[in-house]
């Protein structure tokens, strides 16, 4: 854990050093991008990297299919690099998100799923599943999950507001309470959903992308690439907000409406992620606080870092989940609490004093 | 120099302006008016009003009733940033929540100006000079001691450049030294053409920087004008019910307080 052991230093003699946010950004997108490829070829059905590299090639126009099963194509144009790609997306969304939300509170433990954001969102898309909901077509869940996600957002803010006082205690307290209402909400749902919808509600709660294809992939590029450039754009006020509400508002923050701003970007991202791979956990918690300890606090290095980060997580762990115990899935979100839970301990615990 | 009102030289105006807190007046029917060019204290026990008055003066808190300009407009019709650019205030509280570097946090001082590289560098190295912490530039905030975060806090503010400065207790958490420094640069900023507010508890720093001192008891004005004027046995002794006394301070000849104690009077 040289991360750790680097904070640990940094504590002692509190100076600051960084590595330059481009070069690590550079860095961490080839290593992203080394891991998506062989990504590809990993699973029940094993691809070497040299096949996998001309498959995209055959398919982006560039070789012949030459020696190349019809078989081998398929698995790795039609189901795994669509999938790969929309790991990347809600692993970005989720760490995006969750750097967003800590912002938004001045609190590092705030991630989406701990505060309920994600359970909020995941009420959307549920109740739209169940209720038939079918107004805005393919767009109905995540609109649905977009709206339950800025509510939950917006609803925890009133009730945990960064400058009333109100502690890290009470940001997670409230929480649990939303969370709990919100699994409550979706228990009812289940409890009265038909066999057909069952499925892919247990599919919400346990977090996969085992439902992933090109279409999905296409569908949750837009909401992520708005999300993503937005909250970017909002790097300067999140590290205004650091200093507080009412210091942020005295070096010139309209402290309302960037409230409002970081509350709809978070929820879109969350509510994306969440409508095409169900709740997946703590992405947002751990990947913020090692892009911090390693270039950081500055959200205009620590939003793009996060969201590289996020992706290479979130790939690196959904190749694990579906090849680890073929031919069926351990599902993602399973894997993500599995990895997050005991490091939100240590750090609830490594705060006590603080909290 | 002294607290007359003059229209023209007056940047700051509160009239008529109450704040209620659960019925109860924490600021009665204050008017007040403050000039460029003054280093001005407000004085007064704990439960006064000082700060919901900078509160309200800095824009932070909207009164129930009465209206506050900066620079001929209400408070209300300034935009965040263009209002960031006229004043500056230094908060009790400057915790700051993720370890950015001292450096860091001074320089968002800078951010309501338009960026300029090399002047922002420049105002951010004076300002971490005059503040003391040149040598802490490069520290994470959260390590620091809390007159070293004090400091930073007013280093931030000194980088921002506002012709209207607010410092609410500035000195709480400093030593001698430091809060004799905070002061000087306060009353610098007033002879470069600021206009500087400060709430301070030390009635003799008061006495040594202030060009004008208001005494506020019970949310309405106990006492304005010189130090000297404000300064007295009567008026000290019935804001604080507590018996002092006056003295001249040797070397600066301005007024000096000290506590008396009845029992020792023989």
């Amino acid at each position: 854990m040289t991360g750790a052991s680097g904070a640990a230093m940094r504590r002692r003699t509190g100076l600051v050093r960084r590595p330059p946010g481009g070069l690590l950004f550079v860095g961490l997108l080839a290593l992203l991008i080394v891991v998506i490829v062989l990504s590809f070829g990993i699973g029940p059905l094993r691809i070497p990297p040299g096949d996998v590299v001309h498959v995209i090639a055959h398919k982006l126009g560039l070789a012949d299919a030459g020696t190349l099963s019809r078989r081998d194509i398929s698995v790795v144009w039609n189901l795994r690099v669509p999938r790969a790609l929309l790991a990347v997306i809600v692993g970005a969304s989720l760490a995006m998100a969750g750097a967003g939300l800590q912002g938004l509170f001045g609190n590092p433990l705030a991630d989406p799923g701990i505060v309920g954001v994600t359970h909020g969102a995941a009420l959307g898309a549920v109740g739209a599943i169940v209720l038939g909901a079918t107004a805005l077509g393919a767009w109905t869940i995540p609109v649905a999950a977009f709206l339950g996600g800025a509510a939950t957002t917006t609803l925890i803010y009133l009730l945990a507001r960064p400058d009333r006082g109100t502690g890290t205690a009470t940001l997670l307290l409230v929480g649990i309470a939303i969370a709990a209402a919100c699994s409550a909400a979706i228990g009812f749902f289940t409890y009265i959903a038909d066999a057909d919808d069952l499925q892919s509600l247990v599919f919400w709660q346990m977090g996969s992308l085992a439902m992933a294809n090109w279409n999905s992939m296409l569908a949750a590029l837009p909401a992520f690439a708005v999300g993503a450039v937005a909250l970017r754009a909002l790097a300067t006020p999140l590290d205004m907000l650091a200093l507080g509400e009412r210091q942020a508002q005295h070096i010139g923050l309209d402290v309302k409406r960037a409230r409002l701003m970081l509350i709809a970007v978070c929820a879109l991202l969350v509510g994306s992620a969440v409508a095409f791979a169900g709740v997946v956990g703590f992405v947002g918690l751990v990947v913020p606080h090692f892009v911090r300890l390693l270039a950081g606090p500055g959200h205009r290095w620590l939003i793009p870092l996060s969201a590289v980060a996020g992706g290479l997580l979130i790939v690196i762990a959904d190749t694990a989940a579906r090849s680890l115990d073929p031919p069926s899935e351990i599902p993602l979100g399973l894997f993500s609490a599995a990895l997050g839970a005991p490091f939100f301990l240590w750090l609830v615990l490594r705060r006590r004093g603080t909290a | 120099m002294s607290g007359t009102p003059d229209p023209v030289q007056d940047v700051l105006a509160l009239e008529g302006v109450s704040v209620r807190i659960d019925g109860r007046a924490i600021l009665d029917a204050v008017d007040l008016r403050f000039a460029r060019g003054t280093l001005t204290a407000l004085v007064g026990p704990n439960g006064a009003g000082k700060s919901t008055l900078l509160a309200v003066a800095s824009g932070d808190l909207a009164p129930a009733s009465g209206r506050v300009r900066l620079s001929g407009a209400e408070l209300g019709d300034w935009k965040a940033r263009t209002l960031a650019r006229e004043r500056s205030v230094l908060p009790q509280d400057h915790a700051v929540r993720f370890g950015f570097s001292v450096r860091e946090v001074v320089a968002m001082g800078r951010l309501p100006h338009p960026p300029d590289p090399q002047a922002d560098a420049r105002i951010v190295d004076a300002a971490l000079a005059d503040a003391d912490i040149a040598h802490l530039e490069g520290r994470d905030v959260q390590t620091l001691s809390g007159g070293e975060a004090s400091r930073t806090a007013f280093a931030r503010v000194l980088a921002q450049t506002t012709p209207v400065v607010f410092l609410d207790e500035p000195t709480a958490a400093l030593d001698l030294q430091h809060q004799e420094a905070v002061l000087r640069i306060a009353r610098g900023l007033a002879d470069d053409g600021a206009c500087v507010v400060v709430v301070l508890h030390d009635l003799n720093l008061a006495a040594g920087h202030a060009d004008r001192i208001v005494v506020l008891h019970g949310g309405r004005i106990a006492a304005d004008g010189s130090p000297r004027e404000v300064l007295t046995q009567a008026t000290i002794e019935r804001v604080y019910a507590q018996p002092v006394l006056v003295l001249e301070h040797p070397t600066r000849g301005v007024p000096l307080i000290v506590i008396d104690d009845p029992r020792a009077a023989g």
